[in-house]
């Protein structure tokens, strides 16, 4: 595990389910899963525009839209996902990531330690395998927000 | 007799199906739960899944969680299952009916773990959750709570139904069934399409493997074929006979495992073994035949 901090909004979520039961963090992972917002009108039917993350045991698809601005500082980043319903354990990570990174700075997100979902205590109540899903996500998100700052 | 009914009961073994019809009056008359009552499983892909609503009375059972061995490659031992039946107010003689997501995959899977600790009396849910759903019956987010009891430690009998590598390289020669899909059997793929993460190094199939991808056996609803379409596909087109020594396998036995249930419960087969290393294992390991 590595020292780098996570930016306040995922800590907070880190720490409220680090310090649930079990049985308590599948009820939160629940809740986000129940909250994940849908997709914005413009992507709705456009699956294609979104990247689909093959490692999550069903399908999820995401994207990334970077602000403008001078700086990694001030450019404000959004991210989307659409998954099935069928797939709460997916749309909780999902949601997880939405809230904790959704409206940070590229410079922010792109700073988000690659062991991040480790660090929610998740694996004991959902199973290590299953992790695998949470992981590639962000790489994906952190590598989209690269992609589209980089000119 | 509905046609469900008439249906299973063609199946060499009827007590191991249930359908919804039988289940929902079960619940209604409240034979679910309780000291004497029957326990309801819900074993699904997505640990998640029974959070988001499950059938009223149904308790969860995770196969990740409750049923392998948190370190090594196995499932749990005796006195682990024991904790995991007791905590759900089930006894040794307990009626259990098991359903699931994905055609009652890990039911299957669940059910055959149960079969490796000797508990006698469980069953499927035809058709499992989706066609509870799709036939608009309930689902509820209540959590039951129910009385623990005990469970005795049961010695693990693997022998009779579980293979592993080396018994399949002693079988090769003898009827194998690979129950992935046509790409993976074929070698295209290393992993099944949408499972990238159980990848092998090597594609293919252990020599000899004849292919009849599990869903054959399934209805579009979930529920499994009539006796007369499922001896069509394994005795008079596989050749099969149910005094064949057969070894079923997918890619991690959770798949092979409503394939073993097929053969086993429905079609009657004396002697069939899941390969649950299956090809995770087989194609990962060195210097044992592939066949493409």
């Amino acid at each position: 595990m590595t020292d780098i901090a996570l930016p306040a909004s995922l800590a907070e979520i880190a720490e409220d389910f680090r310090s649930a039961s079990n049985d308590l963090k599948l009820q939160l992972l629940l809740e986000f899963s129940d909250e994940l917002p849908g997709l914005p009108e413009r992507y709705v039917g456009h699956l294609e525009q979104l990247e689909r993350v093959d490692e999550c045991q069903s399908p999820l698809f995401l994207t990334v839209e970077v602000g403008d601005g001078d700086s990694l500082d001030e450019r404000v980043v959004n991210v989307f996902f659409d998954a099935p319903a069928e797939a709460p354990t997916t749309r909780g990570f999902a949601g997880i990531l939405h809230e904790g990174l959704d409206g940070l700075t590229a410079a922010q997100v792109l700073a988000v330690p690659d062991d991040a979902p480790m660090r929610f205590g998740l694996a004991e109540a959902v199973s290590p395998l299953r992790m695998r899903g949470m992981v590639a996500m962000l790489g994906r998100i952190k590598r989209q927000v690269r992609a589209k700052t980089a000119a | 007799m509905s046609a469900e009914d008439t249906k299973i009961s063609a199946y060499a073994d009827p007590e191991r199906l249930v359908t919804t019809e039988w289940l929902a009056e079960q619940i209604a008359a409240g034979a679910i739960g309780g000291p004497d009552g029957m326990v309801l499983l819900e074993s699904d892909e997505d640990v998640l899944l029974y959070e988001t609503g499950h059938i009223p009375g149904a308790l969860k059972i995770d196969w990740h969680l409750d049923l392998n061995d948190p370190v090594a490659r196995d499932y749990v031992d005796g006195a682990r299952f024991a904790e995991v039946m007791g905590a759900r107010g089930i006894s040794r003689d307990t009626t259990v009916v098991l359903y699931g997501d994905k055609s009652n995959w890990w039911a299957a899977y669940a059910l055959w773990v149960f079969s490796l600790f000797g508990h006698e009396d469980v069953r499927l849910l035809d058709g499992g959750r989706a066609k509870w759903i799709a036939e608009g019956r309930e689902l509820t987010r209540e959590v039951p709570t129910p009385t623990v009891v005990d469970y005795p430690v049961a010695e693990r009998d693997d022998a009779p139904i579980r293979a592993f590598k080396d018994d399949v390289l002693a079988h090769l020669g003898k009827p194998l069934i690979d129950v992935r899909s046509p790409g993976e059997y074929s070698g295209e793929l290393l992993h099944m399409p949408d499972y990238p993460q159980e990848g092998a190094m090597r594609g293919g199939h252990i020599p000899g493997a004849k292919s009849v991808p599990w869903a054959r056996a399934a209805n579009e609803d979930g529920s499994f074929k009539s006796r007369e379409e499922l001896e069509a596909i394994y005795l008079e087109e596989q050749g099969l006979t149910p005094s064949d020594d057969v070894v079923a396998y997918c890619r991690i036995g959770e798949r092979s495992s409503h394939t073993w249930f097929v053969l086993t419960h429905l079609l009657g087969f004396d002697a069939v073994r899941n390969y649950d290393g299956s090809w995770t294992e087989w194609g990962n390991s060195v210097r044992v035949p592939i066949e493409k």
